[in-house]
């Protein structure tokens, strides 16, 4: 870190000679230092360039980064050290002002823009950051030597999910925490299961390491914070032998903005957001949390979804009010709903044209949740897709409408779910055969999204886990800065 | 990044943390006369297998306390890990299904 570079009382300018506007603008220059009035000249580039004004090179560009220039020629005037105004470009009523000289640039146009600054410049800023911001993160350095291939390192030490991951330098860290506004020391929760501190530093160096971009350090953020804790139980989610892990669900304007997939394979391959958010949340589970396959964690299978599994939903052709605003978040912010859950499984019918035609099926589906014979212990989101949607829609179907609807159809008697009853020795407790009828879901287990393709009579089923105080309740929460 | 000839440096991604190292107790000879704790961690029918190691241990000569969980699903609670630490010389954690 270099200290802050004081501007000398008097008029600054910042230049560059790849700048026409910079070029245009060097007479006035030399008319400004003409008449005596304090002029400093700073030239990011050429350090020939506006050399007869005494023009000084900002070698590493430590003036530029420091004073904000994002745009050349920067015109600034100082007093008493500080700031007083600047202009950008060449605009010459504020160069007039600026310098109080009336007649400046007469035979110039009256405005013409400038360039980006080299400050700016993408190819330069991480590396700036790197140099000039203070020492903020505070995580054991690890040096790679020559030899080492950085992609091994990273599988040789543990930190991967069995995929290449990116290599966390201080460049990419620092440029991913722009993404928020939260300082990089701030505890966002205690990573299960080990129960260490989760800073936002440790988030954004996991992102890297997924292959976030900044933007979408804000989702993951939030999605940990809805994971871990007592009502979503991440520590019973990694620890179980059930094939579960976090669902994420994504709602929104940001979701379009960050360019998340609700459409065509939402759930899929193929979206830097989707697969990068959720892939961000497992990858800081596992190495600030200690939650290891093999070790707490103890899946029979798990599911593939373990590596991520985050979509959006399609709000704009949702015949629902998004499930964000279903579980209580205001319309129109981000959000993001977490459910321990296992892989999709797919609902096909083709040929019902009648909501009653389309509930009896989901129904149907939705009865084998874990196994036919088990009811009320475990949740499950119902994701409907655009044309199953418009069946619905076209009936004016709401999202209660819906599920009340399907919990008509799978109410079962007690002797068909008791312990032996079909030849299944699974089922409910014996003293629950005398019910006349159980429920599939407990009220609200059953949540209801809408994405997918455009082309497709199907819908999906996520199956959840244990529910409740014994194992997860779903979590919807709002998206920060 | 460092010049191309020298290695990268990474941020470590992990907690940092390090379990604090801990002497394990030594192994008891005989169980005569020492409390064991059981701990039921809420697993169908972890109860009936606890029922016969109780049995067991009683024949032995031991002492024994009943100790549950609420859920199998999250870490046992800070004040029953005290109380079972305070009232028993070993603890037997159990799971079945």
């Amino acid at each position: 870190m270099t200290a802050q570079p004081v501007l000398p009382d008097g008029l600054v300018a910042i230049v560059k000679r790849e700048c026409e506007t910079c070029r245009m603008v060097e007479p006035v220059l030399s008319a400004i230092a003409a008449t005596g009035a304090p002029l400093a000249v700073w030239v990011q580039d050429d350090p020939t360039f506006c050399v007869e004004l005494g023009a000084v090179h900002d070698t590493d560009l430590a003036v530029s980064w420091h004073h904000d220039i994002g745009t050349v020629p920067t015109l600034i005037s100082v007093r008493d050290g500080a700031e007083v105004e600047r202009t950008i470009g060449w605009s010459r009523d504020e160069w007039r002002g600026i310098t109080g000289m009336a007649t400046l640039g007469a035979d110039l146009p009256p405005t013409r823009p400038g360039c980006g600054s080299m400050s700016v410049d993408p190819d330069l800023i991480d590396g700036l950051r790197a140099r000039f911001t203070g020492d903020v993160l505070v995580s054991r350095r690890v040096e790679l030597s020559a030899t080492e291939d950085e992609f091994e390192a990273l599988f040789a030490r543990g930190w991967t999910d069995g995929l290449p991951v990116v290599p966390p330098t201080r460049e990419r860290v620092l440029r991913m925490l722009t993404g928020t506004t939260r300082e990089p020391s701030e505890v966002v929760a205690i990573a299960p299961p080990d129960l260490v501190e989760m800073t936002v530093e440790k988030i954004a160096i996991n992102a890297v390491m997924a292959g976030c971009l900044p933007e979408h350090l804000p989702w993951v953020i939030a999605a940990l914070e809805a994971v871990c804790n007592d009502t979503f139980n991440m520590h019973g989610v990694l620890a179980t032998t059930m094939p579960v892990g976090p669902v994420i669900v994504c709602n929104g304007p940001g979701t379009r903005a960050i360019g998340m997939n609700s459409g065509i394979n939402a759930f899929g391959q193929g979206n830097r957001a989707n697969s990068s958010i959720g892939r961000a949340v497992q990858l800081t589970i596992r190495n600030v949390g200690g939650g290891r396959p093999g070790e707490v964690d103890r899946a029979t299978h798990g599911n593939p979804g373990k590596l991520s599994f985050c979509f959006a939903e399609d709000e704009d052709a949702s015949p629902f009010p998004p499930l964000s605003v279903a579980r209580g978040i205001e319309p129109g912010r981000n959000a993001v709903t977490v459910f321990a859950g296992e892989g999709p499984r797919c609902v096909v019918d083709q040929l019902a044209r009648t909501p009653e035609e389309l509930a009896a099926s989901y129904a149907a589906c939705l009865r084998t949740v874990h196994h036919p014979k088990l009811v009320i212990g475990f949740d499950a989101i119902l994701v409907v897709s655009p044309d199953h949607g418009r069946i619905l829609a076209d009936a004016g179907w709401t999202r209660e409408q819906l599920v009340d609807a399907l919990d008509a159809r799978l109410g079962t008697p007690g002797r068909d779910l008791a312990r032996g009853a079909h030849g299944m020795a699974e089922g409910v407790p014996a003293h629950l055969a005398s019910v006349e009828s159980l429920p599939k879901f407990r009220p609200g287990g059953l949540l209801v999204a809408f994405a997918g393709g455009g082309a497709g009579l199907f819908s999906s089923i996520i199956a959840g886990w244990a529910n409740g105080a014994i194992g997860s309740d779903p979590v919807t929460r709002a998206v920060g800065t | 990044m460092g010049p191309a000839n020298q290695g990268i440096t990474i941020l470590d991604p992990t907690g940092e943390s390090r379990p604090s190292t801990r002497t394990p107790l030594q192994r008891p000879g005989s169980v005569a006369g020492l409390t064991v704790g059981l701990l039921d961690i809420s697993k169908p029918r972890g109860d009936k297998f606890l029922d016969r190691i109780e049995e067991l241990l009683v024949e032995r000569g031991a002492t024994v306390m009943r100790f549950k969980k609420p859920t199998f699903t999250k870490p046992a609670p800070v004040d029953l890990r005290h109380e079972i630490s305070i009232s028993c010389n070993v603890v037997i954690e159990a799971l079945a299904d």
